[in-house]
């Protein structure tokens, strides 16, 4: 994968930049929202990371122009700016993501991966399938071989989430974002217990486990060890 | 030196004061006023007098022109003898064309000027008065008769005279004793008025100077100082309250923060003794890295109270359906409570959906706060508790007149009476709480966010236990529509969810 980092920071781009060559993906530095955005419009890229505040053009502008000309490269924001409308009009410009300054690189890793994936033409499947597990999108069942397998609502949510995104990794933030809604910084293991519930139902009476803990990072819906 | 340094305490007279010169002013224009009045009247008194006095003398004067016309020279002397013998009001004489005195009871002719209508006033002496008795003020007119004889009728007008003397010597003394007494009521209202201003200046010194327990002196009238005094004095006790604040979270933040940095820096010192890539090596990091991630969040912490006590989320508020909100959370943290060996409760009192306008985001977070605390506190020690004896925590939506009410109640130890203010500020950290983990701005948090929904919060007994009301202003119709929503939609949306389920 090709990411464009634009960053003005010249420490924060190259963590980045070296955080996702670890991950094996290729990763580019603008220095600012001039060069960023001729870069962007450029094209080849597969993800763009954009910094909020840059010299010359500002991020949310760079969005908004690659945006109106088109361009439906994902957009991960990063940025120092948390405040609670900050999020909102990052995403209002055009972006897919928002991830606040500091971060961790995993966070970070993950968000991009997810993001880059869902480029790929949304898949109208009414069915997800991770090795013997069968989500229903449309009969709200679930089965893991011959035995179906009975959901809280939100049980469901978390699976079909996981499932969505299976051999990603999906942070705990990403899971409280994209299954309940909210982007605070929850001060106890609300999501573990979550994941312990949904692993009893769908992992304990199995030999397989489907869905594992990704240590320092979050979880992973999976078939088979790698 | 500083802004606020106290210049020189300069006395203030009295005669610089507003009250005193409001009190001048008054007294003036009260002179002027009555010496305007007493003129206009006096005038016009005078001169009503006057015209009767011309008349009369007119009458007479025709009268005696008749007579001389009828009866000539003799009678007209007998007549005027008559008039003065009978003791006359009426001053006469009359000259002949030689200028002589042929006949009248004035010594001489008088002397005035004579004017367009034949007359005016001048000063004489009584015939029966003695020479040291004072002249007397009569008003004459000359008549002219014919062979050049001109008869003078006047008449003494002393009393008119002495009348508008005397009226003019009391509007003097009266408006002088008018200064007086204006000009000392004045001096006597700006010396108590400055008095107890003195004393305010004296205690805002005072205060200027660091004393911030010093308060406006106040007396027992409730007058406008006074309550400009009280209004002052409540301005001061805030003031003090915010500084007393202020003063704590910096001891709190150099505590709190004092003692993770330390074990930072020692986590990461440890770390480097091991070799490069051995297990306390990594260990070591992973746990700085794991402080590191605990100061930020107290930082973000109290950022975003900070962020929020600025004010301006107006404008990301939309209508949220508390119910389902609450519900949301309850449902999120009932596992968590259980893990610590509690049971979540949730009720619903309202009986339709109730919305609130809030930005979804940070009502959110302060619930969450709330059930947090509640988990964090009320864990029972024992983890071995049978599931049927669990704790409960009870989190119950009420609605109220025109507000709704989210309780969020447990059975841990709860906070004293007298704590309870306490807890609501900023790091304040009751004693018995230090040990738990935790920024300390939770319930601080809480309570701005309620403030930014113009909502309150308040702790109460739950005997035992801690009972935390969080109150909002009920909405009164939900707007649906693109009303803002803090987020745009997801792909798949959580309403289109809920209903799926319902049906």
């Amino acid at each position: 994968m090709r990411v464009l980092v634009i960053e003005d920071n010249r420490e924060t781009a190259q963590f980045v930049q070296r955080g996702l060559r670890e991950a094996s993906h290729a990763a580019e530095i603008a220095e600012d929202g001039e060069v960023g955005l001729a870069l962007a419009r450029a094209g080849g890229y597969d993800l763009l990371i954009v910094d909020r505040m840059l010299p010359h053009l500002d991020g949310l502008t760079l969005i908004q122009t690659i945006r109106a000309e088109g361009n439906r490269t994902p957009v991960l924001i990063l940025s120092a700016m948390s405040h609670v409308d900050d999020r909102v009009k990052g995403l209002r410009a055009g972006g897919d993501d928002y991830l606040t300054k500091p971060f961790a690189l995993a966070e970070l890793i993950a968000r991009v991966e997810v993001l880059a994936r869902r480029r790929q033409p949304e898949e109208q499947t009414t069915r997800y399938v991770v090795g013997d597990l069968i989500l229903d999108r449309l009969t709200h069942k679930v089965m893991r071989g011959s035995e179906s397998i009975i959901l809280q609502p939100r049980e469901f949510r978390l699976l079909e989430y996981l499932m969505r995104n299976a051999g990603q990794v999906v942070t705990r933030t990403m899971l409280l974002e994209n299954v309940w809604d909210y982007h605070f910084d929850p001060q106890t293991n609300v999501i573990d217990v979550h994941i312990s519930r949904l692993r009893g139902k769908i992992d304990r009476n199995f030999d397989r486990p489907l869905l594992h803990t990704v240590r320092g990072a979050g979880y992973m819906m999976r078939d088979g060890v790698e | 030196m500083l802004p606020f340094a106290p210049t020189a305490a300069r006395p203030a007279r009295f005669w610089r004061t507003t009250t005193f010169r409001a009190a001048a002013v008054a007294t003036l224009a009260l002179a002027i006023t009555a010496f305007l009045v007493v003129t206009f009247v006096t005038r016009a008194t005078n001169d009503a007098m006057s015209r009767a006095t011309i008349s009369e003398l007119d009458r007479e004067g025709a009268a005696l022109h008749r007579i001389y016309g009828r009866g000539g020279l003799d009678q007209l002397l007998r007549a005027l003898q008559g008039r003065i013998d009978a003791g006359d009001m009426h001053l006469y004489t009359l000259i002949d064309a030689d200028k002589r005195v042929i006949a009248g009871n004035l010594a001489e002719p008088p002397a005035f000027p004579v004017d367009s209508r034949g007359g005016g006033t001048f000063r004489y002496r009584a015939p029966k008065d003695a020479a040291d008795m004072p002249e007397r003020l009569a008003a004459g007119r000359v008549f002219a008769l014919p062979n050049g004889l001109a008869l003078t009728i006047a008449r003494d007008i002393e009393p008119q005279r002495t009348y508008l003397a005397a009226t003019n010597r009391t509007l003097g003394l009266g408006i002088a004793l008018l200064a007086l007494v204006g000009l000392a009521a004045g001096v006597a209202l700006s010396r108590l008025i400055l008095k107890r201003v003195d004393g305010m200046t004296a205690a805002s010194r005072s205060i200027m100077a660091g004393n911030l327990a010093e308060r406006l002196p106040r007396t027992d009238t409730d007058d406008e100082l006074d309550r400009l005094a009280a209004s002052l004095n409540a301005m001061l006790d805030r003031i003090e309250l915010l500084m007393a604040g202020m003063k704590e979270v910096s001891d709190n933040i150099a505590h709190d923060l004092k003692t993770p940095l330390n074990r930072l820096r020692n986590r990461a010192e440890a770390a480097l003794a091991d070799q490069r890539g051995g297990p306390a090596w990594r260990a070591g990091l992973e746990n700085t890295i794991e402080d590191a991630d605990e100061l930020m969040k107290t930082f973000n912490a109290l950022l975003l109270i900070a962020r929020l006590e600025a004010g301006a989320v107006e404008n990301t508020k939309a209508p949220v359906e508390i119910g389902a909100m609450v519900e949301d959370l309850a449902e999120l943290y009932e596992p968590a409570a259980e893990e610590a060996g509690l049971a979540l409760e949730w009720h619903d009192a309202a009986g339709a959906p109730v919305y609130v306008r809030a930005n979804r985001q940070l009502l959110g977070q302060a619930i969450a706060n709330l059930i947090e605390n509640a988990i964090k506190y009320a864990a029972p020690g024992d983890d071995n508790v049978a599931e049927n004896h669990r704790p409960t925590i009870s989190v119950v939506l009420t609605p109220k007149q025109g507000a709704v009410e989210i309780a969020v109640a447990d059975r841990g130890p709860g906070i004293a009476a007298e704590d309870r203010d306490r807890a609501l500020r900023r790091f304040a950290r009751l004693e018995a709480s230090r040990t738990k983990p935790g920024t300390g701005l939770g319930l601080s948090l809480v309570a701005a966010v309620a403030r930014l929904h113009e909502g309150s919060l308040r702790l109460e007994d739950n005997r035992p236990g801690l009972r935390v009301l969080l109150s909002l202003p009920m909405m009164a119709a939900p707007v649906t529509g693109d009303a803002a929503d803090n987020e745009p939609p997801r792909e798949e949306g959580e309403g289109a969810w809920r209903k799926a389920q319902v049906n």
